[in-house]
């Protein structure tokens, strides 16, 4: 029994399993699968195309998060030229052949190719107004192609935009064919089934139409060794042993289709790195160029790449989470920014050739939202992210601030000499010194925001006023003389901003307040 | 989260509204027009009649007393279209997200889009999408006849909407028009124009069913079969708080449409339900007494396992309710034929995708075992497009036909009958085609069912005076109101109701399958099932915004494990504690904690969060380590524990002061090195993240 997925839809296979496909391009119906047990998710791919091509779309995918991709690995070193010069030749070919009275033979398997051929010679022949007939053999009629029509969704998009006025495989100039018209004059092209001319009715025309000239063969790009497709291909044999007594006589011209619905290196490559897995796996494909296109994997785009041997096992680690019920509060300051400005120098290097480095200040801006929050992880209870604020509350402990404070005094000039520092402290006076030391301070110190409170200065955690008693508890020492020409600021700032705090510090003590 | 039913709309026709508010985001589930509404303008008027109206209308409309509604009080006026009155006191440009149910659910999207700063995120599946587009333009083309008719109109306010007009229109006319409490005069539009309606397409994010659509990381929005319709669908929205599942009007078995998913819906904590088809046919089941029997509903008493559940299901499906369907589209087929070997024609102006798609099928199956040669017409301007998309859709159709592509048949019959010339498409009545191959009687598959627009209005005219013809109506439709511009008519009318939602007493069976925690249930329908869980519903009525709590306190968050094995843990009574690092991110619907880019800041070294008090002994031990000398000066009387300051005098190698007291510690200090290190060693000393 199975059961019909739909690209892209989301199956639940049971409680940890769930699969996916996407859209592989390589025949219709071929799929990718992405498949995710818990935190570890993989996609599995077998052919796939990433370009598209007469009736198939391009593989696609979404940008997921993956431990593993694995991708076959066919044309790993190869990497093909344009599609439509290869379909021109092909059609050149058959053109000629026909125009010269030839019979052409398509020997082709029931899907996929033939359709996919069939569109490419239906446009030529609308557009060339050739009127030559173009049959399809018993195994591949109709049937195949009601398929086809059906599956309209699964096919390139130009075929999906026009399919309700013409259905592209509703083929015009396609005849089915019929033994008696084997050997009737006259040009044609046949599609005849099996591929690889490995029997069946497709040898039986090829017996017949070898031995003339005239005629034309096409091949597939690649055939099974021991199949006259094969025979053919390896060098130009004019005769071939069917069996014993059999011998065929090989004039025809053979013409090798150089199309394949594989990806090549290239789509290969931009399909891992699209994909970015954390390790990648190839399979399918020769040893050697394998081992190239995995070289090129790790260097080039830093995905550890396996190819392993039949029965050899990898193992890979799985990424994984630590479940923890987080806090509302928590989430809620986690929603908030939290920029934090700071500026570091650097030294800019793109100065180098003129041999002189610059230093260069920028401003970094940090937003860490995370880090107060605390992981909380109890014996035998699932772990709970809290916000630092809630940890206390929690636990019935008591918050013990850690504070650091200092009161010193700074210079100060003033250009009339008549108010004494008494007057000075008073309220007004205050808040003329606290802005004059805002305007220092926005002039020394890049980024920070300062806030100017009236009486008070605010960076961040670290707060300064105007100290007017002379006991002030945050004084080292009284060796101070109270002199005009000082006056005392009482500073405290928390830990997290201890850098900028002493900055200040070092920019207040280095300057000198100028008051009218 | 928050729920407003803006309206509960009318039938299968006219889906109902919502609007829901979730993790922040305003979501508007379905956006509907009110097409019955159309019945108070007049069909196309045949000219010379209109010649004769528009002298004596106005005097004889004033004149006018109260007297039995006939042909001439209807609006002859090119038709507005009456919207969600309710969606238009909310700003467009505020919805986040718009989830769109069925093609019905999909007509009035247009008049959204069109609106200035609309930037919501629309999402229909795949099939709604296409066939909601083909409605919609065939909406626009049919009205363009009318629009033709009556030539432009400059106004922005057509006269028919003016008080004078309204005063005098008949009250039955004017209930439709301005609503039972006279407030919905402001939902009715002007038709929209090919150019929106491609416009509207080209905002709209198509999806598979069970297709995963992550909208701003936060919400997972996925659409499961509902089996109404081809492509309509049911909803869960998975946000981190809440998991909740839209049940819009469903059908269990479909003959055509894939079946309703029972699968998808599960292990949702909250369902909103949202068929009020039930209460559309309860005339007709009033003799029923089973619906009402809390017995039926209540003795299965089930363990909850997977295997039950499944089960259960299983047994909602296996139905008959599909086989009623068939063997009512079977009657429908014989009347029809009836008619037709007595020399009368079939007009069909229904227009339900699956239940056409049915009848053709039946029709044409009956017309060939009698060797009756009586051709069938669809005519439509997006009937051969619609036909031949029928067909390229197995994803969407029910098993039976999925099998008919495994077994390369075509999925509907249709497109043989077509090939072989039973069945023949026509974009108009006026279309050439149409006239060099008519033949009658025949069978005529039309829109629209209002029988106001399109090509229906021709044909009715044309047959309403055979009394050997037939006609079929979808229940539902007043066909009182609807045959008026037609009458007297001698046509047969066959009126028949097709299921278009859940049976009342499968409500019960479906609720208690998908074991919601919450229930969100129509006020109206809660009388009628009998629930024993009273606690978890929650009863909704039009423009009554419910508030539903959340249910849960915390949220769950995913932490890196080689993130999580950087921190540095510390023991608080007895329960590991750490100070979390790296960045919190939204991803697929959950919170992730990853390591961010930036490295680990110096500052992180140390706590920023204490507790407890220092002991004093400890740290001019600690302090004495590092080379730091000093003394306790000052230690505050141990009678008054609440006061106790004590003040360590740092003397070497600078001067420096520690205060400690019960709630704080400061460090005064003139040297950035010298604090830091006192810093450090109260730190050791007290507890600390």
């Amino acid at each position: 029994m199975f059961i019909p997925v739909d690209l892209k839809q989301t199956v639940q296979v049971d409680k940890d399993l769930q699969i996916r496909a996407y859209y592989a391009g390589h025949v219709i119906g071929a799929a990718m699968f992405y498949a995710k047990v818990g935190d570890a998710a993989m996609v599995y791919t077998g052919d796939y195309n990433m370009t598209p091509d007469r009736h198939l779309g391009a593989a696609q995918i979404d940008r997921l998060q993956l431990d593993l991709l694995i991708t076959e690995s066919t044309y790993a070193t190869t990497v093909r030229d344009s599609r439509y010069g290869r379909e021109r030749e092909f059609l050149k070919a058959v053109h000629n052949c026909v125009a010269a009275g030839g019979k052409v033979l398509i020997p082709t398997f029931a899907l996929g190719r033939a359709q996919e051929l069939c569109i490419l010679l239906e446009d030529y022949w609308e557009r060339m107004n050739l009127k030559v007939p173009i049959y399809f053999s018993a195994g591949l009629t109709i049937q195949a192609n009601m398929y086809y029509k059906m599956l309209i969704n699964w096919t390139s998009q130009k075929i999906k935009e026009t399919y309700a006025t013409h259905n592209a495989f509703d083929f015009k100039n396609v005849r089915n064919f019929d033994r008696s018209l084997i050997n009737a004059p006259g040009p044609c092209v046949l599609f005849a089934t099996p591929g690889m001319i490995v029997g069946g009715f497709s040898l039986e025309v090829f017996m017949q139409w070898a031995p003339s000239e005239n005629n034309l063969v096409t091949l597939p790009g690649y055939c099974v060794a021991g199949t006259i497709g094969h025979k053919l291909m390896s060098g130009k044999p004019t005769k071939i042993d069917l069996d014993k007594d059999t011998q065929i006589d090989v004039r025809c011209q053979i013409h090798q289709l150089s199309f394949s619905p594989h990806t090549d290196a290239k789509g290969i490559m931009d399909l891992v790195k699209f994909l970015s897995p954390k390790h990648a796996i190839l399979v399918h494909g020769e040893k050697p160029k394998m081992a190239t296109l995995k070289e090129r994997i790790q260097s080039e785009l830093g995905i550890r790449c396996y190819f392993p041997a039949n029965n050899e096992t990898v193992t890979i680690p799985l990424t994984q989470y630590v479940k923890a019920d987080a806090s509302n509060t928590f989430i809620r300051s986690c929603l908030n920014p939290n920029f934090k400005f700071s500026t570091c120098s650097s030294v800019d290097n793109s100065y180098l050739d003129s041999n002189e480095s610059k230093a260069v200040s920028r401003l970094s801006v940090s937003d860490d939202r995370v880090s107060e929050g605390i992981l909380v992880v109890g014996k035998g209870k699932k772990a709970k992210v809290i916000h630092q604020d809630e940890l206390l509350n929690t636990f019935g402990e008591k918050k013990h601030e850690i504070q650091f404070a200092y009161c010193f005094p700074m210079h100060m000039t003033r250009t009339e000499d008549i108010p004494s520092a008494s007057d000075l402290l008073r309220g007004l006076e205050k808040c003329t010194l606290i802005s004059r030391l805002s305007t220092i301070l926005s002039n020394e110190l890049s980024g920070g925001n300062i806030l100017d409170l009236g009486e008070q200065l605010q960076v961040e955690s670290f707060r300064v006023s105007v100290c007017s008693s002379d006991n002030c508890p945050h004084r080292l020492s009284g060796s101070f003389q109270n002199n005009s020409e000082l006056v005392f600021f009482c500073c405290c700032w928390s830990v997290a901003d201890e850098k900028l705090a002493w900055k200040i510090i070092s920019i207040m003590k280095g300057s000198t307040l100028q008051t009218t | 989260m928050k729920f407003t039913c803006l309206s509960k709309g009318g039938g299968f026709h006219f889906p109902p509204c919502h609007m829901l508010n979730v993790s922040g985001f305003r979501i508007l589930l379905d956006c509907p027009l009110d097409l019955s509404s159309l019945a108070i303008f007049s069909p196309v008027p045949v000219v010379l009649e209109a010649h004769e109206s528009l002298d004596s209308e106005s005097v004889r409309k004033r004149q006018k007393i109260e007297k039995t509604l006939d042909a001439n009080d209807l609006v002859r006026a090119e038709p507005w279209y009456k919207t969600v009155k309710k969606l238009h006191l909310w700003d467009a440009s505020f919805i986040d997200v718009v989830l769109i149910s069925s093609p019905m659910g999909m007509l009035g999207l247009p008049f959204l889009t069109l609106s200035k700063d609309f930037s919501a995120k629309i999402y229909v599946t795949e099939a709604t999408a296409r066939i909601g587009q083909l409605m919609m333009e065939d909406l626009v083309s049919m009205h363009m006849e009318l629009k033709q008719f009556y030539g432009p109109e400059d106004a922005s306010f057509p006269q028919w909407m003016k008080w004078e007009d309204l005063e005098v229109l008949h009250s039955e006319l004017k209930k439709i028009a301005l609503g039972k409490d006279c407030e919905e005069l402001g939902a009715w539009m002007p038709l929209y124009s090919a150019v929106d309606v491609k416009d509207c397409m080209k905002k709209v994010q198509t999806l598979k069913y069970a297709e995963e659509a992550c909208y701003n990381g936060t919400l997972i929005i996925k659409a499961f079969s509902s089996g109404l319709e081809i492509g309509t669908c049911n909803w869960t929205i998975n946000g981190p708080k809440r998991n909740i599942a839209y049940i819009s009007s469903s059908i269990f078995v479909s003959t055509h449409a894939m079946d309703f998913d029972f699968l998808g819906l599960r292990g949702n904590d909250l369902i909103i339900y949202s068929d009020f088809s039930s209460l559309d046919t309860t005339e007709n089941m009033k003799n029923d007494d089973t619906c009402f029997d809390p017995v039926t509903c209540t003795s299965s008493n089930v363990s909850d396992d997977v295997n039950n559940l499944e089960e259960r299901a299983a047994s909602l499906l296996k139905d008959d309710e599909s086989r009623e369907e068939m063997e009512k589209l079977a009657f429908i087929c014989t009347c029809a034929f009836d008619s037709v070997r007595a020399g009368g024609s079939v007009l069909v102006p229904i227009d339900r995708l699956g239940i056409v798609l049915c009848l053709l099928e039946q029709m044409s199956l009956l017309l060939e075992s009698s060797s009756l040669k009586v051709p069938i017409y669809i005519i439509s301007s997006v009937a051969e497009e619609l036909l031949a998309f029928t067909n390229i859709i197995p994803e969407w159709l029910c098993k039976q036909r999925q099998e008919k592509l495994f077994s390369s048949e075509p999925l509907f019959a249709h497109i043989k009958l077509i090939k072989e010339g039973k069945i023949h498409l026509f974009p108009a009545v006026h279309s050439i085609e149409l006239l060099t191959n008519w033949q009658e009687p025949c069978i005529v598959f039309c829109p629209h069912w209002s029988l106001r627009l399109g090509p229906v209005v021709h044909l009715l005219r044309y047959w309403c005076s055979d009394p050997n013809s037939l006609l079929i109506l979808e229940s539902g439709v007043d066909a009182n109101l609807a045959l008026l511009p037609f009458k007297p008519m001698e046509m047969k009318v066959l009126q028949c109701s097709f299921l278009s939602g859940i049976s009342l007493q499968k409500v019960q069976p479906l609720l208690k399958t998908l074991q919601p925690k919450l229930l969100l249930l129509p006020k109206e329908l809660r009388c009628k099932i009998k629930i024993p869980e009273a606690n978890m519903i929650f009863r909704y009525s039009e423009n009554e915004t419910l508030r539903i709590p959340s249910s849960k306190e915390s949220t769950e968050i995913d932490i890196e494990t080689d993130l999580a094995s950087k921190f540095r843990w510390k023991l608080l009574k007895q329960e590991t504690i750490m100070r979390l690092g790296g960045e919190l991110v939204m991803d697929q619907g959950k919170h992730r904690l990853i390591s961010g880019f930036r490295p680990a800041d110096s500052k992180q070294q140390r706590s920023l969060l204490h507790w407890g008090s220092p002991d004093l002994k400890g740290l001019l031990t600690e302090l004495s380590k590092m080379g730091i000398t000093g003394t306790v000066k000052k230690v505050a009387d141990d009678a008054e524990p609440e006061n106790a300051d004590s003040i360590i005098d740092i003397v070497g190698p600078e001067k420096a002061l520690i205060a400690v007291r019960e709630t704080g510690t400061v460090i005064i200090a003139a040297n950035e090195n010298l604090a830091s290190h006192i810093f450090k060693a109260i730190d050791i000393v007290l507890d600390g993240i």
